[in-house]
Parts: C-alpha cells; sequence; structure tokens
C-alpha cells in the first residue's frame, strides 16, 4: 500500500519546503512590491554562512543557523539601502553631482526583476569563484524515525514544525506588533502612513530586511539536507514563485494557504508519479489557479467576505 | 531596399515616401544620418568574415533574433517574457525531430517552417492561457519563468530510448546530436547552408571562402529588424505601445487589449522559434541548456542593456554583451554581465541606445543644426 503514514510525511515535508521557500519572497513581494530575483541566492547565503559556521568555526548547529538568518537579514538590509531604494548612492550622488543616480525600484516590477537578477547572477558565480563549486556538508541531525518497513528523517517532521512556528511568530510580528501596525500601514498607504509619521523608508529597510533574514534562515535549516552547491537557490524559486502566486495579497495567510493547498498536490503527485510530475503538476495547479483565482486563494477569500457583508 | 535615401532629388518623394513606412515615434533614428550609418554598418557586417570570424558573429547574429522578439514582446507591449527561450527551444527541438526524420532537402526545408511554427504556437497556447485567462503584469513574468524551468526539467529526464519521435531521440541531458545540416529549397532545386563555403576571388584581396550560413542570417536579421520598424510604426504598433502605457486606458478607447497582448506573443514566440531553428541548425546540435535558468535571462539581459524600447538596442546589446560574454570566458565573465545589468538598470534604465540617441540629438540640437525634415524631436521624446 501506497500507506498513508508516508503520504502524511511527506505532505508535512512538502508543505514546510513550500512555506519556508517562499515566505521571505512574500513577504518582500507583499509589503514593497518588489520581486526578488536572487531570493534563492539569499537562501544560498543563509545555508552556506550556516554551513560555514558549523564546520569552520565549530558553532552549535542552533547557533549557526540562527547566525545563517542573520548575516543574510544584514546582507538584505545592505541591498536595500544599495541597490532597491538606492538610498546610499544617492546620498553620495546628491553630495557630488547634486542629484540621484537611482530611481527607487519600488513598484517598479519588472525592474526590480531584473535588477535582483543581475545581484543572482554575481552571487551565484561569487559562491562559486570563493568557494568552489561546492562546500563540506553538515550530517544532518536527530537521525531517523522507523515505521514498519521504512523509515523517515526526524529532521524533515522538525522542519515541519519549524515552518508552522515561523509562519506564526510573522503573523504575529505583522498583526499583533507596533511594527508590523506600521509596516501594514505602509503597505496600504503610503502617503497616508507618512503623514501619521510613520518612516516609511526605515519600514521598507526592515521589511526587506526580514524577507531576507527568513530567506537565510531557510537556507540555514536545509543546509544539512541539499546539496551544497552555488546553484542551491534554484531549487527553492520555482516552488516559492507558485506559491506566492496562488498565495495572493494577504502574505502569511496566503503563505499557509498555498502552502497546504501545493504541498498536498506536491506530495500526492510525488508520491504516485515522481518528483518531475509533482513540479509540472505544481505547475498546472498554479496556472489554473490564476485562470480562475487571478487575486490567488486570499483574493478570493477577501472577495467572498465582501460579498457577504454586501449581502447582509 | 529604401534605404537609399541619397538619392537625390528626382525621385526623392518615392524614397522618402517608402522610408516613412520604417519611421515613426516608436523607433529611434529616422534622420538621414542614421540611415546612412545603417547601411554603413549592414555593409560592414558584410564584408566583416572576409577579415574576421563569421561563424562566432553569425551565431551572435542569430540570438539577436532572439533579442528582437523579446524587445517586441516586453519593449513595445509590456509583456515581460521571461520565457523566450521556451519558444526558442521548442523552435530548435522541433527543427530538429523534423529534420531528423525528414532528412531530405524538402523536409529540412519543412522542418525550419515546422520550427518557426512551434515557436508560434506553443506561445499561443501559453498566450492564450494566460492573456484570456486575466494573467497580467508580474505574473506573465513569473509563468514564463516557471514554464522554462520545468521545460528544462522535462527535457532533461528524456534520456530513456522511449522518449524518441520517429527516428529522433530526444536525448536528455545529452541532447540532440546529428541534425541534418541546413538545406533550403525542394529536391533537385535546393541550397545547402551549412559546412558549403564558396570560394570567392574579390579584387585587391584574392581567393576567400565565404559561408553562406552568415549572409542567412545576416539577411534575416536585416530583414526581422526593418520588418519589426514597420510594424512598431503603424497603426497596430502604436496599440502596442498605447497598450505598453496604460492598459486600462487603451481597453476604454475600445482597443482589445487582451488580443493584441496574445497576438504579439504569438508573433514574438514565431520569431524566438525561428532563431531556435537557426541555432540548432547552426550547432547542428540541440540540448536542455536551452532552457536553463541563466539561458532564460540572456534575453532579458540584452534588451535590458540595450534598451527594451528599442529595436536597435536589443540588436547591438546582443552582439555586443554576447561578444563580451564569450570573449571573457572565465570566471568573471557572470560577475561581470551581472553588475553591468544591475548598474544599467539603476542608472540607465532606458537603457544604452536610447542613451546614446539622446546623447547624439543632443549635441545636434545644441550646434543648431536641427530642424528641416529629419528633425529628431518627436523620436527623443517618446522613446523614453
Amino acid at each position: 500500500m501506497v500507506n498513508g503514514i508516508n503520504l502524511a510525511l511527506q505532505f508535512l515535508d512538502s508543505f514546510a519546503f513550500i512555506v519556508l521557500a517562499a515566505a521571505g519572497l512574500a513577504i518582500i513581494f507583499g509589503i514593497m512590491g518588489v520581486i526578488n530575483l536572487a531570493h534563492g541566492e539569499f537562501i544560498l547565503i543563509g545555508a552556506y554562512t550556516a554551513t560555514l559556521a558549523v564546520t569552520q568555526l565549530g558553532l552549535p548547529l542552533v547557533v549557526a543557523m540562527l547566525v545563517g538568518g542573520l548575516v543574510t537579514g544584514l546582507f538584505g538590509i545592505l541591498t536595500e539601502r544599495v541597490i532597491i531604494s538606492g538610498a546610499w548612492p544617492n546620498y553620495i550622488s546628491q553630495r557630488t553631482l547634486g542629484r540621484d543616480v537611482i530611481e527607487p525600484l519600488y513598484n517598479r516590477l519588472a525592474d526590480s526583476m531584473v535588477a535582483t537578477f543581475g545581484l543572482s547572477l554575481i552571487l551565484t558565480q561569487g559562491a562559486r569563484i570563493r568557494f568552489g563549486n561546492s562546500i563540506d556538508q553538515i550530517a544532518t541531525p536527530f537521525g531517523a524515525i522507523s515505521y514498519g518497513e521504512f523509515s523517515y528523517s526526524t529532521y524533515r517532521i522538525v522542519l515541519a514544525g519549524v515552518s508552522i512556528g515561523l509562519l506564526v511568530a510573522t503573523y504575529y510580528l505583522f498583526t499583533r506588533t507596533e511594527f508590523g501596525m506600521r509596516a501594514r500601514a505602509t503597505i496600504q498607504d503610503k502617503e497616508t502612513a507618512q503623514a501619521m509619521g510613520v518612516n516609511t523608508d526605515r519600514m521598507y529597510m526592515l521589511t526587506f530586511g526580514i524577507g531576507s533574514a527568513l530567506a537565510g534562515l531557510t537556507g540555514a535549516l536545509f543546509a544539512p539536507v541539499i546539496s551544497m552547491q552555488p546553484t542551491l537557490g534554484d531549487q527553492f524559486l520555482v516552488e516559492a514563485f507558485v506559491a506566492v502566486v496562488v498565495g495572493g495579497p494577504s502574505v502569511v495567510l496566503g503563505t499557509a494557504l498555498s502552502g497546504g493547498v501545493l504541498g498536498a498536490i506536491l506530495a500526492t503527485f510525488s508520491n504516485l508519479y515522481g518528483t518531475f510530475i509533482g513540479r509540472i503538476a505544481l505547475l498546472v495547479a498554479a496556472l489554473i489557479a490564476l485562470r480562475f483565482l487571478p487575486d490567488g486563494i486570499t483574493g478570493f477569500i477577501e472577495q467572498l467576505r465582501k460579498r457577504r457583508q454586501e449581502s447582509e | 531596399m529604401s534605404t537609399n535615401s541619397a538619392n537625390g532629388e528626382t525621385n526623392r518623394s518615392l524614397a522618402s515616401r517608402l522610408r516613412s513606412r520604417f519611421e515613426g515615434p516608436n523607433t529611434i533614428g529616422d534622420s538621414r544620418g542614421f540611415w546612412i550609418g545603417f547601411v554603413v554598418a549592414v555593409a560592414a557586417l558584410a564584408v566583416y568574415p572576409v577579415f574576421g570570424d563569421g561563424s562566432q558573429l553569425s551565431l551572435f547574429m542569430v540570438l539577436a533574433l532572439l533579442g528582437l522578439s523579446l524587445s517586441v514582446v516586453w519593449g513595445y507591449s509590456g509583456v515581460l517574457s521571461f520565457g523566450q527561450v521556451v519558444f526558442f527551444g521548442i523552435g530548435a527541438y522541433t527543427f530538429g525531430v523534423v529534420s531528423i526524420n525528414f532528412a531530405t532537402p524538402g523536409g529540412i526545408t519543412a522542418a525550419v517552417v515546422a520550427g518557426v511554427v512551434g515557436g508560434g504556437v506553443s506561445a499561443a497556447i501559453l498566450g492564450y492561457f494566460m492573456f484570456y485567462g486575466g494573467v497580467r503584469d508580474v505574473y506573465v513574468t513569473i509563468i514564463t519563468l516557471v514554464s522554462t524551468i520545468v521545460l528544462q526539467t522535462f527535457m532533461a529526464q528524456t534520456a530513456g530510448s522511449e522518449w524518441a519521435i520517429g527516428e529522433a531521440a530526444l536525448g536528455g541531458f545529452n541532447g540532440m546530436p546529428d541534425i541534418p545540416l541546413l538545406t533550403l529549397g525542394v529536391e533537385g532545386a535546393s541550397y545547402q547552408f551549412i559546412y558549403n563555403p564558396f570560394p570567392m576571388r574579390i579584387i585587391g584581396i584574392g581567393a576567400v571562402e565565404i559561408s553562406p550560413f552568415y549572409y542567412l542570417v545576416l539577411a534575416l536579421l536585416v530583414g526581422a529588424y526593418l520588418g519589426l520598424r514597420v510594424l512598431v510604426n503603424s497603426d497596430y504598433g502604436r496599440v502596442m505601445v498605447a497598450v505598453r502605457e496604460d492598459e486600462d486606458r487603451t481597453e476604454m478607447f475600445g482597443y482589445n487589449v487582451t488580443r493584441v497582448k496574445f497576438v504579439v506573443f504569438t508573433l514574438g514566440g514565431a520569431l524566438a522559434g525561428l532563431s531556435g531553428v537557426l541555432y540548432a541548425a547552426r550547432n547542428v546540435y540541440i540540448d536542455p541548456t536551452v532552457f536553463s535558468l541563466l539561458f532564460a535571462t540572456l534575453p532579458v539581459i540584452w534588451v535590458s542593456i540595450g534598451g527594451r524600447k528599442s529595436l536597435l538596442g536589443a540588436v547591438v546589446a546582443t552582439l555586443a554583451v554576447e561578444y563580451l560574454r564569450i570573449s571573457m570566458a572565465g570566471e568573471l565573465a557572470l560577475v561581470l554581465l551581472g553588475t553591468l545589468l544591475l548598474v544599467t538598470i539603476l542608472v540607465l534604465p532606458s537603457g544604452f541606445v536610447p542613451w546614446v540617441h539622446e546623447q547624439v540629438v543632443k549635441a545636434r540640437l545644441g550646434s543648431g543644426e536641427a530642424g528641416g525634415a529629419d528633425a529628431p524631436d518627436a523620436s527623443s521624446e517618446v522613446s523614453d
């Protein structure tokens, strides 16, 4: 039998993978209107940092993973200041040329994609030049659980738990804290938020940093289970994009729901017909979802809610 | 063609009327000086193989067709397709499959047509699903990007013997070798274009061997460039640009925006398919790297650097970037390419060629020579 436990575990695995891959991308896209094509490379930075922290510095795994997230977050803030908002180059050019040289990439979707792709090329190739085609890997912790004739890596189950924990934390951060309120005010109406005294510039910088830190943490978490090569970010890209597209405008809820739906599809089709068909099914699901729910799952929910309010 | 603007007063009206089809607010370079430069540039490309390595330049020109196809779709209609290589690759594979199965001159000619149609039809299918499904903006980009990755995954796993179409094995990672040499015509009256140099005697230089494939590609590139210039400066081209600038407003004026995007996307797919056919024919080989993420983004890089709203920019930047990329085949090539892309987008968002054009126009206005029939006012305004 293609047994239930197997399928359930695979679902958890796919869910964790999709949610973790998408979370950082979804936050940056949902709040800033920037598509970060270097998302995969941010994951790469997190994975490499964590791995090197363990193998070179001998840090404990959990600490190394947090370091991976932190370093990527700082790198994200640097990226935002230099490339996305151009604040630092413009600061310099204001003083030397007397004008801005960079127009911020906010809400310039196509341009933000192309620019961050340039960054992604630099990072991938930079990693290859600096570290070669692969680096030493850290072992998968926790061993495996076995049931009947099957066994399953415990670590992957832990990953699923962590992914849910991260979702909850992100949800809390954006809905229950002062920071979250300001960030959401910035998305809804930048000018009004500014008038109310929100430093939107700083919000953008911090949001980009948080999105990047999540990407880095994803990389760090998956570092023990994927092969450490400069192109490892590519593996996350498809799932991340599809999840963001299917999820729709509400960042956390959208990511969770699309992670659930797509995770189920991916797990079922991969289990029955192999990884390749699983990926194809994912794309087809995304196409169908976009065909009927152009604003994603959460856009559809929002529409339903409005309709109900009107009919009452 | 109609480029001989220096014909003098006698048939000026005819020449200028012909020329006006190629000119308009949507392309840069309407002056007599531009057309003289254009003829000089084409002539330079035509004599280049006598002195330099034409085989490499022919590859760049094949890729320039791919760049042109993205320029029309993205630069003129505002649909950023990260998947032009999908149609490029499908064109190439279709050409390979058909020509291996029908390796006669007529069959190979049909394979060329099949490749172009394959590129166009696959673009039409994807485009129909996207545009008539209400998929817009960045989601189109994401779907085309994902299609590329899925096709790469798919083609890479076609290694087994069950993955063969007739005589042609798809070959997985190893690709499809033994594609027949490009031949056009029918049995009895055909011409084989590759590895078939014909010797020529040029006065002052002596005997040289000329590659017919090079001239085929050059002719197609010049033809595609001029044809697209006519298209984007026609009424339809104006609607395309209107769609790019403001979809909703164009819709309000009564234009069928969805159909415009669909038609342009299909046309772009066919052109990318042609480019793929020539690519496969030139290399007599095709493999799944044409669907890789890196290859998929190259057209976006060319078109961004050259200036996406400029056909000339797409061609010039493809030739220049590919030349740079090949000539510094070291480890740093990609880093430099990424930096170039990043800096271009941030500092010169409209691209190099429009920027150069602007400088030329400014210089000319500054020296007080502007005016007359060649006044370049409208072009500099709109190409921004």
